[in-house]
């Protein structure tokens, strides 16, 4: 069965200060896939992201979400789609001035009329699903690197999104937390039938969680295959990127 | 870029903010929890700077103005001088650069940290305004509390040229009072009244625009925060100017 594809980016460039991120860099994502986007530091795959939901306007190149010419698209316009299409940031982006429960209700109060019991229910099992209990009355600074990133997700999924896109989910936390991390990444998938980008380096992550690798190369994707794929038949920058992970998950 | 070319840029820039910021001031939904959380952080907070900045400079123009008068026996215009002075100039300028550099590089720190640790991609992420949710409620506080920030400096710096007046150069109170009062037109308070009106649009815009385009981590935050302080001290005195200038005119 063919998948419908609700991401798509066609010969997209990006140059920064004249520097080209992105090179006519094209990718086509399935609904309900979960994709992870590999490449080195600074080959462009959070700005790639950041396109995907408007956050970075293209140079040149088309990209469709979910049917909507993203690239084509002002802020106001934006705003119904954004409702449909999370985004979880590297460090979290947890708001500071807030604490946890205001930060998980933020999306909720924006969008949505909820009474005061019901956002406060709908924060709590939001909470609960990235397994977190008795911290919204916590501020971000007294929390952990992972609890953050949960609190984070949390957020992410307060309006039910149809795609999440994920920004370096384990960078910076410890082996067993980014395991927990990758654990809730494909628990979220199954339940939620979401469609997820992780943009990672995290080999082991990719391991658990991609059902395909896409890999970014001097601005353009080089590869797109499965995990076992990427190691056997990969280019050998992509292989050695594997290699280099050490993960044989 | 070269330096005229990144000057025009931020003019635009913050042109561009300040007419966007207009349009949602008066439009709904406005963010009053966060207005009165920088009402409060933005006035109250500012107090004690602004009233002990104006109690001494009155204190001060009091005491020269006695010494300069006194060559002439005319110490009896202490009132009259501290009074205009205060009004039309030095209340609105001084509380207007007390208030800038505490405000505005504050509002700059603030939102150039939230720049580059991501938070306002958030707000956006999130399908939430960044300007509304964020430079609109620092607007109108600032709009707020700038004017009655002055109101109460040019009244307390009065009073300390009643000090000075009563305690040192022997003048009855209720004469200095009287001269105060009979100095002060209508025109002298609209002109005190309008400038702070006109510095707090500035000091909120200049601070929100370079928190807002801070990028580079602490480093980029702490430019962005020596440029704000630098910016608005040359707007306020710039546009004292062309504010005086056109009350004179008209």
């Amino acid at each position: 069965m063919t998948q419908e594809k609700i991401i798509r980016l066609a010969d997209v460039s990006k140059s920064f200060a004249g520097k080209a991120v992105l090179r006519e860099a094209s990718l086509e994502v399935g609904r309900g896939e979960l994709l992870a986007l590999l490449g080195a530091s600074g080959s462009g795959k959070s700005v790639t992201l950041k396109t995907i939901n408007g956050l970075i306007c293209p140079d040149s190149g088309a990209i469709e979400v979910l049917g909507n010419p993203v690239s084509e698209m002002g802020e106001a316009e934006l705003v119904p789609l954004r409702r449909r299409v999370s985004y979880l940031f590297q460090g979290g982006a947890l708001f500071d001035s807030m604490n946890v429960f205001d930060n998980v209700a933020f999306p909720l109060r924006e969008h949505l009329d909820l009474s005061q019991q019901d956002l406060a229910e709908r924060v709590r099992s939001l909470l609960a699903m990235v397994h977190l209990e008795d911290v919204e009355q916590l501020q971000p600074s007294e929390l952990s690197g992972g609890m953050r990133k949960r609190v984070a997700v949390a957020r992410a999924l307060a309006l039910d999104p149809e795609i999440i896109l994920y920004d370096e989910p384990t960078t910076g936390l410890d082996p067993v937390t980014s395991r927990a991390i990758a654990g809730l990444i494909l628990d979220l998938d199954r339940r939620l039938d979401v469609t997820s980008v992780v943009v990672t380096h995290d080999i082991l992550l990719v391991s658990q969680v991609a059902e395909r690798v896409v890999f970014l190369e001097k601005g353009n994707f080089i590869f797109s295959g499965s995990v076992a794929e990427a190691r056997r038949q990969g280019p050998a920058v992509v292989r050695e990127f594997f290699a280099a992970g050490g993960s044989d998950a | 870029m070269n330096p005229v070319t990144s000057l025009l840029v931020n003019i635009g820039g913050a042109s561009q903010l300040a007419g966007e910021s207009l349009v949602r001031m008066f439009t709904p939904p406005v963010d009053g929890q966060e207005t009165l959380r920088q009402l409060d952080r933005i006035g109250v907070g500012s107090l004690n700077l602004t009233n002990i900045t104006a109690l001494f400079t009155g204190m001060v123009l009091a005491l020269q103005t006695s010494y300069t008068l006194g060559t002439f026996g005319a110490k009896m215009y202490i009132g009259e001088i501290v009074a205009l002075s205060l009004v039309r100039e030095l209340g609105p300028v001084l509380t207007a650069l007390m208030v800038g550099g505490r405000v505005g590089s504050g509002i700059t720190a603030e939102l150039g940290s939230m720049t580059v640790t991501e938070q306002v991609d958030a707000l956006r992420s999130m399908a939430a305004d960044p300007v509304r949710k964020l430079v609109v409620p620092r607007l109108w506080a600032t709009l707020i509390m700038l004017p009655l920030l002055t109101i109460l400096a040019d009244a307390l710096g009065i009073f300390g040229g009643l000090l000075i007046s009563v305690f040192q150069e022997g003048l009855p109170a209720s004469f200095y009072i009287q001269r105060v009062f009979r100095a002060l037109t209508f025109d002298d308070i609209v002109m005190g009244v309008t400038k702070p009106v006109v510095f707090a649009f500035l000091i909120a815009i200049i601070g929100c625009y370079n928190g807002l385009t801070a990028r580079g981590g602490a480093d980029g935050v702490g430019r962005a925060t020596t440029n704000t302080v630098y910016a608005v001290a040359i707007l306020v005195l710039l546009s004292d100017f062309l504010v005086t200038k056109l009350f004179m005119s008209l």
